[in-house]
């Protein structure tokens, strides 16, 4: 019984984590500004969890290491600025059924348009170098420089202005501490996402597929299941996905730009590498970590923000050197 | 006429290259319905690469599989496993993070589980019973080996092949699986079998074909294997005959 405990403690102690973390930066950082930071880690983690969230499905169904996820993350920005332009008299009154309905309308053409975009490039491109990784990365490097080139010529070099809707400007007060109510949102619709993401890869077939793939990809071919059609709907997904996170990313920071998904590139890689390829809830715990790490050193030591994050990883990767929730071999 | 139709799997003259090695040279055998045929062979062999490349996971450069009646030699693994070959592994391709219960669903049709087809397996392999929804990575060597043939089993099949599923378990597993194989082999099911233990492959082998450097250098009746020991030693050599 007892010989089990550490066993026990070895499994259980990357969820302890995120918690562990949350109530040490408390007496350090202090009520009041600590409730406003942790829903700004939160929400910030929510939306890298979006974008990595594909990502990591990706590699762990494939191998496949898609550099160029930046610009479906970009695309589901510009998406969003396309449609919420024609919705201005939406977003600008002070309805919250209205404002949440031109957001909602932005979502899912975002999630469409980079879906879609993520068909055609599975087809086009990563169908190509399937099982050569240094192909991948000089392909996938060379076609986000592409579209994000073709973005600025469709949408010119500019930085695009993308002010939140009239009633989610706002913050709403909490004893001492301020929220701004956009982040309650993104992080409703982001755990909504995740929720939706969570039953369908444990309560579906085609989710038990999946998740069986990532593990042990031939094995599930030998049970009768495409995996290069399972890859397809993934990817779609994925980038869909990304899509989502970037519209929701360019919303929060009021503005887009054509490297708006880069500069969450790193931290996506960052996450991946601590969650561990492949898995999705490695993932998710990894983005809220990176979310709450960010904001609280931000607010602590403000020197230290920016290599916050590749220090945690640093750390982690010292503890479990493939990650929090590290997958089985596959082949 | 008769032993053609008698014969579920064929290979003719099939070559296998993995990367710039050829493993198999020309492997030509048989596998009749209703019988168990035991791959032999030593290490290296091909006895693997053999199973493999009928499931399509490593693909033939020559020759023909034909699988009743139909040649299967260019078809996809999931093409292939659907036309009622299930696949045993030698390193049981389980997943570990899904539970007992996903594993098996996962090797079910759209429809789930058969009630008396899961009574049966678990009949069969009672072990399972208890972990059903622990995670199989949790299992002992010799339960995964279990989880492994029960999902292979867990439909109607019509063609098993088994990669040593006996290696590496203790001797009570051993007898527990073989057990098993017997009871597959009283359903009259089909099943290509590889094994290095020479005493199991005896137990529940009707047929037997032995394999060397990638070709096949025997074919047979168990039976009469089992009873020439000059052929064992010749054909395996004194280890495997002595059942180690």
């Amino acid at each position: 019984m007892n010989s089990d405990w550490p066993k026990k403690l070895q499994q259980w102690a990357p969820y302890a984590l995120t918690p562990l973390v949350v109530i040490a930066a408390l007496p350090a950082i202090g009520p009041g500004p600590w409730l406003t930071l942790t829903v700004a880690g939160l929400t910030m983690g929510i939306m890298l969890f979006m974008v990595a969230a594909g990502l990591t499905l990706i590699f762990g169904l494939m191998d496949v290491l898609n550099f160029a996820h930046a610009a479906f993350v970009a695309v589901g920005a510009y998406i969003a600025v396309s449609v919420l332009g024609p919705l201005a008299g939406w977003t600008n009154e002070t309805s919250l059924a209205l404002n949440i309905a031109a957001l909602l309308v932005a979502l899912v053409a975002a999630a469409i348009a980079s879906g879609s975009l993520g068909f055609v490039f599975e087809r086009v491109i990563i169908r190509q170098v399937y099982g050569a990784p240094l192909r991948q990365i000089l392909i996938t490097i060379g076609a986000l420089t592409v579209i994000e080139q073709l973005i600025i010529v469709i949408w010119g070099p500019q930085a695009i202005p993308l002010p939140k809707p009239a009633m989610l400007r706002g913050s709403v007060f909490v004893g001492s501490s301020s929220i701004e109510t956009y982040r309650l949102f993104a992080l409703f619709v982001g755990l909504a996402i995740a929720l939706a993401m969570h039953l369908f890869l444990t309560r579906t077939r085609l989710g038990l597929v999946v998740r069986a793939g990532v593990e042990d990809r031939e094995m599930i071919q030998a049970l009768g299941y495409h995996i290069r059609r399972v890859f397809i709907g993934v990817f779609m997904a994925g980038t869909a996905l990304a899509g989502v996170g970037g519209m929701m990313w360019a919303q929060y920071q009021a503005v887009v730009n054509s490297q708006i998904g880069d500069s969450m590139t790193i931290l996506v890689f960052i996450i991946l590498i601590i969650g561990g390829l492949g898995s999705v809830g490695g993932c998710f715990i990894g983005a809220i970590l990176v979310g709450l790490t960010t904001n609280y050193v931000g607010f602590l030591a403000p020197k230290l923000a920016l290599g916050s994050n590749i220090l945690l990883m640093a750390l982690i990767l010292l503890w479990r050197p493939r990650g929090l929730f590290p997958l089985a071999e596959h082949h | 006429m008769s032993e053609t139709a008698d014969i579920l799997l064929r290979l003719e003259s099939v070559f296998t290259n993995i990367g710039r090695y050829r493993i198999l040279h020309g492997v030509d055998f048989s596998v009749r319905r209703g019988r168990v045929t035991a791959l032999l062979g030593r290490n290296g062999a091909g006895k693997t690469t053999t199973l493999r490349t009928i499931m399509g996971l490593w693909k033939a450069r020559l020759g023909k599989i034909v699988f009743d009646g139909q040649a299967i030699t260019a078809l996809e693994t999931p093409h292939i496993a659907r036309r009622g070959i299930a696949y045993v592994p030698e390193n049981m391709g389980i997943f570990g993070k899904l539970t007992v219960r996903e594993n098996m669903l996962l090797a079910t049709g759209r429809t789930g589980f058969a009630q008396d087809q899961l009574d049966r397996v678990l009949e069969s392999f009672p072990a399972l019973k208890m972990k059903w929804d622990s995670p199989a990575g949790s299992l002992s060597g010799g339960q995964k080996q279990m989880l492994a043939i029960g999902r292979a089993i867990i439909e109607p099949r019509r063609l098993l092949l088994i990669d040593e599923p006996t290696k590496g378990l203790s001797p009570a597993m051993v007898d527990q699986l073989v057990a098993a194989l017997l009871r597959l082999k009283r359903e009259h099911t089909t099943i290509l079998l590889v094994e290095q233990n020479f005493r199991v492959a005896e137990a529940v082998g009707d047929d037997v074909a032995v394999m060397d450097e990638g070709r096949i250098i025997h074919t047979g009746e168990m039976a009469a294997l089992a009873a020439n020991h000059a052929l064992q030693h010749r054909l395996l050599g004194l280890s495997m005959a002595d059942g180690v």
